[in-house]
């Protein structure tokens, strides 16, 4: 079963590396690279400001496209195009392929994450010249930023599982700019009344909080992160993938493929 | 123990976008296929064909109805280790080259890591693509994939293999090694339960055959036996302009052309034909099956459907 799984992630994860999904570090790097030229002309202060707030939030978004983009076509794909006839054949569950393929993507995401954080460190070191303790805090916002992809994947997946890559992507791509207002959501469901109040709540607290996982800018302001909030979103990251992992599997359980 | 029993498989499809309408592409199928048989599975197209195996190979649900592989429930998933399994028109990663995708396959049926690359060698070479094994799948051909096809189903070295239409995209040198190699693994012991509409094929390999139409069944049995009371027809031709009397006698139509005569008699009459050419020394060109009796049988059975479901309306 083990095996099984990590046999399927790894062909996912070779898919991608062969459709040329890594190919996106050198933009990034170009990115990158050109803001810290850029701001360590203009002012000496906001230099460090403006490479973790702009770095951090490029290795979140260039993520979260790979992951919606990918994720929206790995199953509806399969199932389009008929590779999963001879999976399914062979002894591979439904649920182990799905979860296989959720291995596969988030393994994908997180090397290429890994190169960009070292990307992202490289662009530190060339504007301040030395690493403070304080530059640790941007570890504690990549771990985050990697519990995200965790949930847009299974998201992705999840719809991927019963519509179109087109709706899909809308769906996820919806969830994820709902979520990163979470929070504020959560403020205005405090305030509203009666049916409208239960009706937002729930919005609220079923879209993925993205708020709680995006401490970009304030560790740019050096901000230190509660061990608490670690925990909690680790957890919290953890049990929403499940959940919605879970469901693409109970989903693609009882379809017929075409 | 048979190798397969499906037992009353029944599948409705609901087309349509807004009212569901339903459309029965199986009705209850009851079938059997012996250990060790060569199964021909013959049908026009949109038969059932094709929903039978999907059903069978668990990508589609049945409607109502079971079935036995191997003697196990059929969707038991360690069954499946035993099992091959050719879709139609089938399709693979194209990202992988042909040696990838079998070692990827042999992985997930759970073949040990030190017979892997020697069952991949010998597989590639059995269906004649060593030569392009380290190729891109993106760039492999129709017939290429169809090879590829019957490669990925017979890696595991499995007990019963199903083949959807084998032949379909082979040029006549690849038909004739698929028909050698279902030969070959009726050999090694193995069932093998294959669909077809070239009923040449299945006459020459089926140790049985079964005819649905319609989504049901017509008729099942032994070539021979399904065709005792059919004949089919033959052509001969031979050189000259002269039209013995005798063949005339066996109501065969002769049609003249150039300095060859051809006629169409019944096939149960084609050595009286011959003996009438060679009492008048007539020389023989050619003696060709025009309608196998299977084919006749097929034909048959089908109009008879037609006109029932005529009758019916
Ligand atoms: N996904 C589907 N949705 C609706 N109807 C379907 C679907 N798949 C098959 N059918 C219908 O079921 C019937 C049987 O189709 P099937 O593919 O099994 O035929 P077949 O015998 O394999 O034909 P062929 O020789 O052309 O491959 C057809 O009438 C077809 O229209
Ligand atoms: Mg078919």
């Amino acid at each position: 079963m083990k095996a099984r799984i990590a046999h399927i992630a790894s062909n996912t994860f070779r898919e991608a590396v062969r459709d040329r999904v890594l190919y996106n570090l050198i933009a990034f790097a170009v990115l990158l690279s050109g803001a810290a030229i850029l701001v360590g002309q203009i002012s000496i202060e906001i230099e460090k400001l403006v490479v973790i707030n702009l770095g951090l939030t490029a290795v979140s978004l260039f993520g979260i496209v790979i992951a919606i983009f990918i994720g929206i076509g790995l199953v509806s794909k399969e199932i389009e195009k008929r590779t999963l006839y001879t999976v399914l054949s062979r002894p591979v569950r439904r649920w182990e392929f799905i979860v296989g393929k959720f291995c596969g993507l988030a393994g994908t995401l997180v090397v290429n994450t890994f190169f960009m954080a070292i990307g992202v460190f490289a662009a530190l070191f060339y504007v301040s010249h030395k690493f403070v303790r304080a530059d640790a805090l941007v570890l504690v916002a990549l771990y985050f930023i990697v519990l995200e992809f965790l949930i847009i994947c299974s998201l992705a997946l999840l719809f991927s599982s019963f519509s179109s890559p087109l709706l899909s992507a809308v769906f996820a791509f919806s969830l994820f700019v709902i979520g990163s207002f979470a929070e504020d959501l959560r403020g205005f469901a405090g305030m509203a009344h009666g049916f409208t109040r239960w009706l937002v709540t729930g919005a609220a607290y079923l879209v993925p909080n993205f708020s709680a996982l995006n401490v970009i800018s304030s560790i740019a302001h050096e901000q230190p992160v509660a061990a608490q909030l670690i925990w909690h979103n680790t957890l919290y990251a953890l049990f929403y993938a499940t959940m919605a992992l879970s469901g693409a599997v109970l989903i693609f359980e009882h379809r017929n493929l075409k | 123990m048979p190798a397969i029993e499906i037992l009353g498989l029944e599948k409705t499809y609901f087309v349509g976008f807004w009212r569901k309408r339903p459309k029965c592409a199986l009705r209850p199928l009851h079938l059997t296929v012996e250990d060790g048989e060569i199964f021909g599975f013959l049908g026009p197209n949109g038969a059932g064909k094709t929903t039978t195996l999907k059903l069978l190979m668990g990508l589609v649900f049945p409607t109502s109805g079971s079935a036995r592989l191997l003697g196990r429930d059929w969707t038991d998933p360690e069954v499946k280790a035993q099992i091959g399994f050719l879709p139609e028109q089938p399709y693979f990663y194209d990202h992988l080259t042909a040696n990838e995708l079998l070692n990827y396959y042999a992985q997930l049926s759970g073949v040990p890591g030190k017979e892997r690359s020697r069952r991949v060698e010998s597989t590639l070479q059995r269906v004649g693509l060593t030569d392009v094994k380290g190729v891109q799948l993106r760039k492999f051909s129709k017939g290429m994939l169809q090879r590829v096809g019957i490669a990925q189903a017979i890696l595991h070295d499995p007990k019963l293999v199903f083949f959807d239409e084998p032949m379909s995209g082979l040029d006549p040198m690849g038909r004739r090694e698929v028909r050698d190699l279902m030969e070959q693994l009726k050999h090694e012991g193995k069932t093998v339960f294959f669909s077809t509409h070239i009923l040449s094929d299945a006459e020459a390999l089926c140790d049985r055959v079964a005819i649905i139409h319609q989504g049901e069944l017509r008729g099942i049995g032994a070539v021979a036996d399904l065709t005792s009371s059919v004949h089919g027809k033959v052509e001969v031709i031979w050189q000259g302009t002269h039209v013995p009397a005798s063949m005339k006698a066996l109501g065969a139509e002769c049609h003249v052309t150039g300095d060859t005569v051809r006629a169409v008699i019944d096939e149960n009459q084609q050595d009286a034909a011959i003996d009438a050419l060679r009492r008048e020394r007539l020389p023989l060109i050619a003696l060709t099956p025009v309608r196998t009796s299977l084919e006749a049988y097929f034909v048959e059975k089908l109009q008879r459907a037609e006109t029932t479901a005529g009758s019916g309306k």
